[in-house]
């Protein structure tokens, strides 16, 4: 094992199918300890990025290295390192959620506790039930479960609370947290932005095969774009200003007498996020018309 | 709790056999809890076995040493045992492989450290007690309900040991090598079924194997399966029978040869084959 100081290296990372670029050079670094949020719309490329760090699929071209080791060599060790949560999948679930954590247990040199884990995702109530009889979302908690059972230094969650509902999602952003708190570095996709800006520590957002924007979640995109927005109504008429000193815009406004529905509004991941990607698009919609989109 | 400074070492040969044990319990359980699979592969036998005992019930399929008539179901017996090994084996594990190819089974799989050998272990021992406990409830079926005399000899059980664990064996990494076959989970029942459906008619287990063209035969001797009914033949009927085998002969050798070249045929199909998933698909 090589004492390397990122957990995930990549650079000029590229994936061609068929022909079609799916990836056009990526590069990033996850540091150990690192929760790292990699977003974009559908068919950006993040399951395809994910899934060549997971060992799932060769790269066309570019260097690669997750915790030390190359993911088209990693042996059965190094996969013990990682845990995978992957999309959801069919599977029968012919296991009750105890005995399939059980198993999966076994397969790991140091893993958690069967009964801490099934709390941990909350399903403690469900222990005892065929995984083929849960919900969707309940069957998605047995999925992260399955992932985080081998204590892993390298967790993969890929959109892992699709068919969560509110407080399912609260509940795994304090796994998560606590997953954060005992090292694990952890690789993120999610559509839910809030959900990255709540558990990552960077992002970076992928679209039509590049990564647009990366860094800490607070300055992603543009100085320009994170610029504060007041927004206020004056004699039934709707006004905002951006500015970088809302305050002092806001006072000299109450000179004229109290404007109606006052907001100061920093624009959020989603908003930056949003902006970016529709920036992409649109300039790729214009510049490749003739070439089939890659999917995911 | 801490998940640095540790330099797992997983793949020691102990490990992998203790996982592949642990493997044969989760297979065995998931398996009884498939009802489709149960009735298909572990009950198909006892079905066919009761519906030919029932219906030639009347009809005398010939005569032992000691002149008593050989009934449907003493006739019938040793063929549903081998048919038994087949589905148990070949069917259950490529149709199920398939179909965890096409579910994300085996990608889950693919990611966590399970070595393929005790996948395999667990696959291969699924297999084998399912067919054990198969070979069980036909004899007892035949025994108890149709009242069929069972061989005592130890020379005979000897034989049956040799020909069954041969013939899982065969069966089941025959079994893993197909899997590869069907492009989805899907279709694996209808491209796997009509193979065994038709060894399954030509190789004796139905139909009188003699009575078949000689050309049949020939294709037919070409397979496991007729390998393996003749070998049960040769423990659960008289010997009366073994003169209207072909070559007037049990030919047990040939029994061990057929069998052992498609064991090492298997081998080499699911080595070539067998890959948690296909990349790039």
């Amino acid at each position: 094992m090589t004492a390397s100081a990122s957990a995930v290296e990549v650079s000029g990372l590229r994936k061609d199918y068929h022909g079609v670029e799916a990836l056009r050079g990526l590069d990033f670094d996850i540091k150990h300890g690192e929760t790292f949020a990699l977003l974009g719309p559908n068919g950006a490329g993040k399951s395809t990025t994910i899934e060549i760090l997971e060992g799932y699929r060769d790269r066309s071209a570019g260097t690669v290295s997750v915790l030390g080791v190359d993911p088209q060599r990693g042996g059965l060790d190094w996969k013990a390192r990682l845990g995978i949560v992957l999309q959801s999948s069919g599977e029968q679930g012919s296991a009750t959620v105890r005995e399939q954590l059980t198993h999966f247990a076994a397969f790991y040199p140091n893993p958690r506790n069967v009964d801490e884990v099934i709390a941990a995702v909350g399903l403690e109530d469900k222990a005892s039930s065929l995984i083929r009889k849960l919900s969707g979302g309940q069957r998605r908690r047995v999925d992260v479960a399955l992932g985080i059972i081998g204590r892993p230094e390298l967790l993969f969650l890929d959109e892992p609370t699709t068919g969560f509902d509110p407080e399912a999602r609260r509940q795994f952003w304090t796994l998560v947290n606590q997953l954060k708190a005992e090292g694990t570095t952890i690789l993120l996709t999610t559509h839910y932005l809030d959900e990255a800006a709540q558990l990552s520590d960077r992002a970076g957002i992928v679209a039509d095969g590049r990564l647009v924007e990366l860094g800490p979640i607070d300055t992603i995109g543009a100085a320009e774009a994170r610029i504060p927005v007041v927004r206020w109504t004056r004699n039934g008429i709707e006004r905002e200003e951006r500015t970088d000193r809302p305050a002092e815009f806001v006072a000299r406004l109450a000179l004229d007498g109290e404007p109606e529905r006052l907001e100061v509004i920093r624009p959020s991941l989603e908003d930056i996020y949003l902006e970016l990607v529709g920036n992409v698009e649109a300039a790729a919609a214009e510049l490749a018309a003739s070439t089939g989109e890659a999917s995911s | 709790m801490t998940t640095t400074a540790r330099t797992p070492t997983i793949v020691t040969p102990a490990r992998i056999v203790r996982v592949g044990l642990s493997r044969i319990r989760y297979e065995i359980t998931g398996y009884f809890r498939q009802g489709d699979a149960v009735f298909f592969t572990f009950l198909f036998p006892v079905v066919m076995l009761t519906i030919f005992s029932v219906a030639f019930s009347e009809t005398s399929f010939g005569k032992d040493a000691a002149g008593h008539t050989v009934s449907a179901a003493s006739y019938y017996l040793p063929g549903m045992l081998a048919a038994g090994v087949l589905l148990s084996g070949l069917q259950n594990l490529a149709i199920d492989i398939a179909g965890e190819k096409s579910d994300g089974t085996l990608k889950r799989l693919a990611g966590t450290p399970l070595s393929v050998i005790s996948y395999f272990i667990g696959k291969i021992g699924r297999a084998l007690i399912t067919g054990i406990l198969q070979a069980g409830l036909l004899i007892l079926l035949a025994r108890v309900a149709f009242g069929v005399a069972i061989a005592t000899e130890p020379g005979k059980w000897l034989t049956f040991a040799w020909v069954f664990l041969l013939g899982v064996a065969t069966c089941a990494i025959l079994g893993i090598g197909l899997s590869a076959l069907p492009r989805s989970g899907k279709s694996a029942t209808a491209v796997i079924i009509p193979i065994v459906l038709v060894l399954q008619f030509i190789s004796g287990v139905y139909l009188t194997f003699t009575s078949l063209p000689s050309w049949l035969q020939n294709v037919a001797s070409v397979f496991p399966l007729k390998w393996l009914a003749q070998g049960m033949r040769s423990v659960f009927l008289p010997s009366t029978f073994e003169a209207a085998e072909q070559g007037a002969s049990w030919n047990l050798p040939g029994v061990a040869i057929v069998l052992s070249i498609w064991l090492v045929v298997g081998l080499i199909l699911a080595r070539l084959t067998f890959r948690w998933i296909r990349k790039d698909s």
